[in-house]
């Protein structure tokens, strides 16, 4: 339980980030923070005390494996988090070419 | 287990707490590698060697897109003074992350206790698997063969992500 506790502050600091920083290389930082621990939580869900890697060992068939099943959706989630920290930083540079700053303060385009 | 894991945790907790709060960008962005490859460790000690795996390459090319970036551009954070519409901000997400938290607790007390999950999907994946798909890496098993189509999605949307970046990089800026 306290794995659980302290892998959501880890999400919970990530979203102050986004929500507090002013700095965009910052909320990126934040966005992939988050994204870290929502894959911890995933391969925790899975864990089994004693258990082995999921690989199938033909001589020992009697073992006890850990759930495969959140690895490979961690597995598929992990790469698309990549995909989308490039997507970010590759806007983050274009509009630092536009404006000259990272600070979302002085972009006047962006202001809601 | 638990604790080894919490101890990895609040080491982590720390160094995103850090990277948030740094005065140099660059600084911040290798800290934030701290929390990348603590989750490595992780995943060792939770048997995900194929997470791990990946998880190891995906956070060396995450810090080299960000410290191109950072060394592309300005390293300066400029902190302004706090003023009464960031205090309220503030006082408005630590509110909201106080009841996100009570939240969380209310949801996570009825799961299993770290350490005794039950197959619930995955019993039929395990039985018989590495001769249904022919890998004895059960998790290859289930990304390739089992949900398949999940990882034909993840594929699209990974050209989709190297197209927008593409595009978005070779872009003239508009005058």
């Amino acid at each position: 339980m306290t794995a659980y506790i302290l892998c959501f502050i880890l999400f919970l600091v990530g979203l102050y980030g986004v929500v507090i920083m002013r700095n965009l290389v910052k909320i990126a930082i934040s966005v992939s923070i988050m994204e870290f621990s929502t894959f911890l939580f995933f391969a925790l869900l899975g864990f089994i005390d004693g258990g082995v890697a999921p690989i199938v060992n033909p001589a020992e068939p009697d073992k006890i494996y850990v759930d495969p099943l959140p690895q490979a959706l961690v597995l598929t989630a992990i790469v698309i988090g990549l995909a989308t920290t490039a997507l970010l930083m590759a806007v983050i540079i274009r509009l630092y070419r536009k404006y000259g700053t990272f600070d979302i303060r002085e972009m006047k385009n962006l202001r809601g | 287990m638990d604790l080894s894991i919490s101890i990895i945790l609040v080491f982590m907790i720390v160094g995103a707490i850090y990277s948030i709060h740094a005065k140099d960008l660059l600084s911040a962005v290798i800290t934030c590698g701290i929390v990348g490859y603590g989750l490595v460790i992780c995943f060792l000690l939770l048997k995900a060697p194929d997470l791990a795996i990946v998880q190891i390459v995906v956070e060396t090319i995450n810090l080299i897109i960000m410290v191109a970036v950072v060394l592309d551009s300005s390293r300066e954070e400029r902190y302004a003074r706090p003023d009464s519409k960031g205090f309220v901000s503030a006082t408005a997400v630590f509110v909201m992350m106080a009841v996100l938290l009570y939240f969380f607790y209310a949801s996570a007390s009825p799961l299993d206790k770290l350490g005794t999950s039950t197959l619930r999907m995955a019993g039929p994946y395990i039985e018989g698997a590495a001769a249904k798909t022919g890998s004895a890496n059960l998790v290859t098993g289930v990304v390739f063969d089992f949900r398949g189509y999940d990882t034909m999605g993840e594929a699209v949307v990974l050209v989709t992500a190297v197209l927008g970046v593409l595009t978005i990089l070779r872009l003239k800026g508009k005058k």
